[in-house]
């Protein structure tokens, strides 16, 4: 079976898919839907939803158009969230690669970094960081980043430990040929399907540290985001429920696609794994 | 024998960690915009001049990076974590003042979500494939999707704001003079939603845990040799499939225990929980980087402590780790 049609059979995944694409052609499209941007005020504020024409999704508390601002904010959660997990790529996959390959002090000594990392709390360090560095598109991705890397590194050394002892690779060896083209060539490809399964999941994590984090206000300033919305609405919930009610519906869709994708994927890369844990 | 040796090497493992996340202090502090003096004391204002040249002083800033590290670290490993000039108090004190709190807090939502999460788990692992299966699977995805502020906020709106059945803010009723059991009560009353909506995203986990532990384990077979024995399905769920497969849980649950403490930020702000989560919040918009730190360090030190303890739990469990190191 094809790699496509082995996704296809897990109906949830394929449904996650579709959601992840719509959300991706709308955050394309926002400028041209609101070329005014989402920080024009509009209309009064504080209108509820539903009720006016052309405003679907009511004016926030400065009267700006809270569906402009959802289209916006899928912008900023698609591109930190993705950025942030390249990073994190960037940072784990060579450091566990290393680590699985080359073995003994090398491997001690990038394990215990790898595990002081995970043992500081992941979010208490990104605000610590995005404090610091002031918050900017750019501290935030590096921040998310910083934060997500250690289990990419101990995937990444532990499948590369497994790899480097099959035969082949003995192989590679007797074949004279040198240790870096054996750890890109022959070992590293053979550990892309889980890190590609790891990544998928890692990019709703960012999506969900990143809304956290402009939620308490440590958001880029300029970019209107899901989590900055929720955040400026939070005082108001008694009186405005659909400011902070509609962009955690758009986290929600968007975490939960990029989670069933994950899964959807594991299925279909590791069909050996995945079976114990079903039926 | 083995768990005083297990117990020694954790300290040192944890001074260690302590140490390094001391020095990561130290550097953030010199990584911020800035001058480091003007950064410890806090929003341009906050301190005079005077404040600022002892500072400068203190922490001997016209000395080598070095000697700067040197003190800087000596005063965290005496307990000193500066002083706020926002809050007019030592940091160490704030921190202190509101711990209980957040230990409250962070250990209440941690027993629910673990106690949750397994229960679920075992029920959905039972009917596997079943309708009930899919309704405990489908919910712990969704919750797993779901940002713990929002899930906060949402709560306070049903449960609080429309129908009023749970205060959605603070710590106690201020000024009902409640004393002795009462107020006992009315803590508690505070306390169920900030605790159940910080547990609902780790519950989701400990669930998917506990269900695929449970089905693997249940593959083994040990298992089979007690099916064949004619055990009832409820004993050997319970005796010996569960023992077994709560093992990466538990694990898994020291690991998630920090994460926790970070999330308690999340809670304590939208519940207005006096915890030192808050505290944090409230230092972000003062700029007060100090309290900032201080909080960070005393997060770290408690995910330490959670992950000895589970060292510990986890070799009482399982008699047979720890005899082959």
């Amino acid at each position: 079976m094809s790699l496509w049609s082995r996704f296809a059979t897990n109906r949830a995944a394929v449904i996650g898919l579709i959601v992840l694409i719509a959300v991706i052609i709308i955050a394309l499209l926002a400028p041209v839907m609101f070329p005014k941007g989402p920080w024009a005020m509009v209309q009064r504020p504080f209108l509820a939803p539903f009720d006016t024409d052309g405003l679907p999704l009511g004016t926030d508390t400065l009267g700006r158009n809270v569906l402009a601002g959802l289209i916006y904010g899928a912008r900023v959660s698609l591109l930190v969230g993705l950025v942030s997990t390249v990073m994190a790529l960037l940072i784990g996959v060579p450091l566990g690669a290393v680590a699985g390959f080359y073995g003994g002090w090398v491997d001690e000594i990038a394990m215990r970094f790898t595990e002081f990392f995970q043992t500081i709390p992941n979010f208490a360090l990104a605000i610590v960081l995005v404090a610091i560095l002031e918050p900017s598109l750019t501290s935030i991705t590096i921040s998310i980043a910083i934060v997500s890397w250690p289990p990419v590194a101990r995937l990444v050394r532990a499948e590369v430990m497994s790899v480097t002892r099959r035969e082949y690779v003995d192989a590679a060896r007797l074949a004279g040929l040198s240790n870096l083209h054996i750890l890109t060539r022959q070992v590293l490809p053979n550990t892309v399907s889980p890190i590609i399964v790891m990544a998928s999941l890692m990019v709703a994590t960012a999506i969900l540290l990143e809304s956290s984090l402009s939620f308490l206000g440590l958001g880029d300033p300029n970019i209107m985001s899901w989590g900055y919305q929720i955040g400026a609405a939070r005082t108001v919930i008694r009186s405005a429920w659909w400011l902070s009610f509609f962009p955690g519906v758009a986290i929600v869709l968007t975490v939960l696609a990029l989670n069933l994708i994950g899964e959807g994927l594991n299925d279909a890369l590791n069909p050996h794994l995945t079976r114990k844990g079903k039926s | 024998m083995a768990i005083a040796g297990t117990i020694f090497g954790r300290l040192l493992k944890a001074a260690l960690t302590l140490l390094a996340i001391a020095v990561l202090n130290f550097f953030l502090i010199h990584a911020a915009p800035g001058d480091p003096a003007v950064v410890l004391a806090g929003e341009a204002g906050a301190a005079d001049e005077q404040m600022i040249a002892d500072l400068r002083a203190q922490f001997g800033l016209d000395q080598p990076l070095y000697v700067q590290l040197y003190r800087y670290v000596g005063n965290i490993l005496t307990l000193d974590l500066g002083y706020s000039f926002r809050q007019g108090a030592p940091v160490l004190d704030l921190i202190l003042e509101r711990l209980p709190a957040t230990l409250i807090l962070t250990l209440t939502a941690f027993w629910i979500s673990l106690l949750a999460g397994v229960a679920l788990g075992v029920a959905a692992s039972a009917r596997v494939g079943k309708f009930t299966d899919s309704l405990i699977t489908g919910t712990a995805l969704l919750f797993y999707a779901t940002p713990l502020y929002w899930a906060a906020l949402m709560a306070v709106l049903v449960f609080s704001v429309q129908l009023g059945w749970l205060p959605g803010f603070g710590y106690e009723t201020v000024g009902s003079g409640y004393g002795g059991f009462d107020r006992a009560i009315d803590i508690l009353k505070h306390l169920i939603l900030p605790a159940l909506t910080l547990g609902l995203f780790f519950m989701a986990v400990y669930m998917r845990m506990t269900r695929a532990s449970m089905l693997e384990v249940a593959q083994q077979d040990f298992v089979k040799t007690a099916r064949a024995k004619g055990l009832a399905p409820s004993v050997i769920r319970r005796r010996h499939i569960l023992r077994n497969a709560l093992l990466p849980v538990v694990t898994l649950a020291g690991l998630q225990a920090g994460q926790l403490v970070g999330g308690a930020v999340l809670t304590e702000t939208v519940f207005a929980w006096p915890g030192i989560g808050r505290l944090m919040f409230e230092s972000l918009a003062a700029r007060d980087y100090n309290t900032i730190l201080g909080v960070f360090l005393v997060s770290a030190l408690m995910v330490i402590i959670f992950n000895i303890i589970t060292d510990i739990v986890y070799r009482l469990i399982d008699p047979r780790i720890g005899q082959k190191a």
